[in-house]
């Protein structure tokens, strides 16, 4: 339990350990969000020029 | 070795690279960060000055490493894509500022949350380190804005670059503020004269946890990179056949 508490610091330890991982989450899922929908957007217009020649 | 520079620099090579090198540092980032968590909250002592609020080091300092870090990096691919005028720098530049302002607003949460029960304070306007951090973040949401507002990407680039290029003053002053002026924040930890100022139960975890920043970080960018040379060349011809091959190149 004291491990949890840190000696009445514990809202303050926990705060920034849970902000930095949702942080790190955040960062990986947005790069991969951003490459798909890039990619995405690549796909469907060079399809689309593909079918137009 | 100008031979390699010049050949990884080339869009298709370094898109191909990027994406079988970003697993191999993400990796061993994460069991780094990992071990750091668990040895930093539950293995290392408390301090004797601090109690266990100390441990909030170890997510601050990497955290603020990295805002400094991604803006020599936004710095010294601006002065790169600038003198030499390699297309490939300019999108590294464009993909660090991103992770750069969200390291920089990580490491002013972290510091600001630790402040409070050290300092009695949130904020303090006054303190070098606090305000010269700040004003990175504005640098980067600037930089970042810039890029946005200029449709035509050469001009974008280079009015970038140029910003980097003058906000790296601000790094310097962010990272010697502490030595220069009195302040709230603590001296240097690590990098001080005599060796880091930390007993080795602390100190393993810290370095544990900036190394697997540092990887992660590595990893990040290269995703982010890969997708912006995707973006820049969507008009190419060795994008419409990576494409356009059976077996496609996410």
């Amino acid at each position: 339990m004291e491990a949890f508490t840190m000696g009445n610091y514990g809202a303050y330890v926990w705060t920034c350990f849970a902000l930095t991982f949702a942080v790190l989450v955040y960062l990986d899922w947005s790069a991969r969000a951003r490459h798909r929908r890039v990619y995405r957007d690549i796909e469907v217009r060079i399809k689309a020029l593909e079918e137009r020649e | 070795m100008w031979k390699f520079f010049h050949r990884l620099a080339s869009p298709p090579h370094f898109y191909r690279l990027a994406a079988i090198f970003a697993p191999w540092l993400m990796l061993p980032g994460l069991v780094l960060i990992a071990y750091g968590t668990i040895a930093g909250l539950f293995v290392a002592p408390e301090d004797y000055q601090q109690g266990d609020a100390f441990r909030i080091i170890y997510v601050h300092v990497p955290a603020a490493y990295l805002s400094m870090m991604a803006y020599m990096i936004m710095a010294v691919s601006g002065g790169i894509g600038l003198i030499w005028r390699i297309k490939l720098a300019h999108a590294v530049g464009a993909a660090a500022a991103p992770l750069g302002a969200a390291f920089t607003l990580l490491a002013l949460l972290t510091g600001s949350i630790w402040g409070r029960p050290m300092w009695g304070t949130w904020w303090e306007w006054g303190d070098p380190r606090l305000t010269s951090e700040l004003i990175l973040l504005f640098l980067y949401f600037g930089y970042m804005a810039l890029r946005s507002a200029i449709d035509d990407t050469l001009k974008a680039d280079k009015a970038c670059a140029v910003i980097a290029l003058v906000g790296v003053v601000n790094v310097v002053i962010v990272h010697y503020s502490v030595e220069w002026w009195s302040s709230l924040h603590q001296g240097q930890t690590l990098l001080r004269k005599g060796g880091p100022a930390m007993d080795s139960a602390m100190l393993y975890p810290l370095l544990a946890m900036i190394l697997g920043f540092t990887l992660v970080f590595g990893a990040l960018l290269l995703r982010r990179v890969r997708t912006e040379v995707l973006y820049r060349e969507r008009r190419t011809r060795w994008v419409r056949k990576m494409i356009l091959a059976p077996q496609g190149g996410r």
